[in-house]
């Protein structure tokens, strides 16, 4: 009986996705209400949620997909994977005004560019720090700090070892986790509460799954404006990290 | 139709996600060179374009708004399937990386975005107060 019911739950595992999800979201939502009087919200605590079961996938199953190993958890790798969250971005665009975007045309600029080039010498002087003293290993887990992107594309190129890869990955889940959890609490101090200011954060941040969720758990209307400039940061990352980064960082520490 | 929304928006994430592969090859980078931000912006002009042109019937805006509306579930399951054990192992060094390299950036915000704020004379809570009332139609 239960074997059938595991079956017929993952040939339809889609579905079982929505239903998973609704269940974490409604237990989030209890949770909101009840324990923090609204005061953290539900999509907050749901995507906390999320990690933790991501988490728990991971320990147990050794995948690298999070809850999403689970064979009866399938489904949730094709809701939350980037098609359709790509999809569900571009549909949040829907009747946003364009002046909007306009009035934050030079300050995203800019915020993309302090953004890639921050999080690289923060990166890079953190791995420098542990050691990683050499130009290769910096340049690779500071293009890991940009986003779990630009980090392995950036050591490919410029031909880090797999290890070094691996940790510019992990330098840059955490990056993308602090940022979905952290944008609620950080929101009222740096004024993230307009679009343009959302546009400045999303450049500034970088990672789209994280700027996705950390917006959506601070105010849902600025998700569009926050996930217009982050979509750019990657494309300029890749393009910054094997060259111009790379060769300032070799220029300074040598080899 | 409900069908015309989805497949427009379909189609722009298509084109948008094609722009972005092409403008990454042309400047040699191995990645999607904002195609969801091309998409988007052939959303936020053709739709409004659309409405000064006479509207867009309901059922169409239903499309989209389904989608709209599914947005934070998705991004709950895309938090699920996160490789956050991967995270946790990378050690010291990893966490500290991504954790200051958010600090750093957050904490240059106010500068930065005073870039585009200085002629509005607004403070922060006025412009939250301000953009509320404009999204309320």
């Amino acid at each position: 009986m239960t074997q059938t019911f595991l079956d017929v739950v993952q040939r339809n595992n889609l579905l079982a996705g929505f239903g998973i999800i609704g269940a974490v979201i409604w237990l989030s939502y209890l949770i909101s209400n009840h324990f923090t009087r609204g005061r953290i919200h539900g999509s907050a605590i749901a995507i906390f949620i999320g990690l933790v079961l991501a988490w728990i996938g991971g320990v147990r199953t050794g995948g690298e997909r999070g809850l999403a190993d689970v064979p009866v958890f399938g489904g949730i790798a094709l809701l939350g994977g980037a098609m359709l969250r790509d999809f569900a971005i571009i549909a949040t665009s829907f009747g946003v005004d364009p002046g909007e975007m306009k009035k934050a045309g030079l300050s995203g600029t800019v915020s993309l560019l302090v953004g890639v080039v921050g999080s690289f010498v923060v990166g890079a002087t953190v791995a420098w720090s542990f050691g990683y003293s050499d130009a290769v290993s910096m340049t690779t887990i500071g293009a890991g700090a940009a986003t779990f992107i630009v980090g392995p594309v950036t050591g490919a190129a410029i031909g880090a070892s797999s290890e070094l890869i691996a940790l510019s990955i992990a330098a840059g889940l955490v990056k993308s986790i602090v940022v979905m959890i952290g944008t609620p609490f950080i929101a009222r101090f740096i004024g993230l509460n307009n679009p343009q200011t959302a546009m400045v954060y999303g450049g500034l941040m970088g990672t789209t799954s994280g700027v996705a969720g950390g917006l959506a758990a601070t105010d849902p209307k600025l998700v569009p404006y926050g996930a217009m400039t982050a979509t750019f940061y990657t494309g300029l990352g890749c393009l910054l990290g094997p060259s111009v980064l790379f060769l300032t960082v070799r220029a300074l520490v040598g080899g | 139709m409900v069908i015309y929304g989805v497949a427009l928006l379909a189609f722009c994430t298509i084109v948008g996600l094609y722009v972005g592969d092409l403008l990454g090859i042309l400047i040699g980078v191995e990645a999607n060179v904002g195609g969801v931000g091309f998409a988007m912006l052939m959303v936020i002009f053709g739709s409004n374009w659309l409405m000064r042109r006479g509207g867009i019937a309901q059922p169409t805006v239903q499309g989209v708004a389904f989608w709209n509306a599914i947005y934070i579930p998705i991004v709950v399951a895309m938090a699920a399937q996160q490789n956050v054990a991967a995270a946790l192992s990378g050690g010291l060094a990893a966490i500290l990386a991504g954790l200051l390299a958010v600090l750093a950036c957050a904490a240059v915000i106010p500068t930065i975005d005073r870039l585009s704020h200085k002629d509005d004379g607004l403070s922060h809570k006025e412009r939250g107060v301000a953009r509320r009332v404009e999204l309320t139609p």
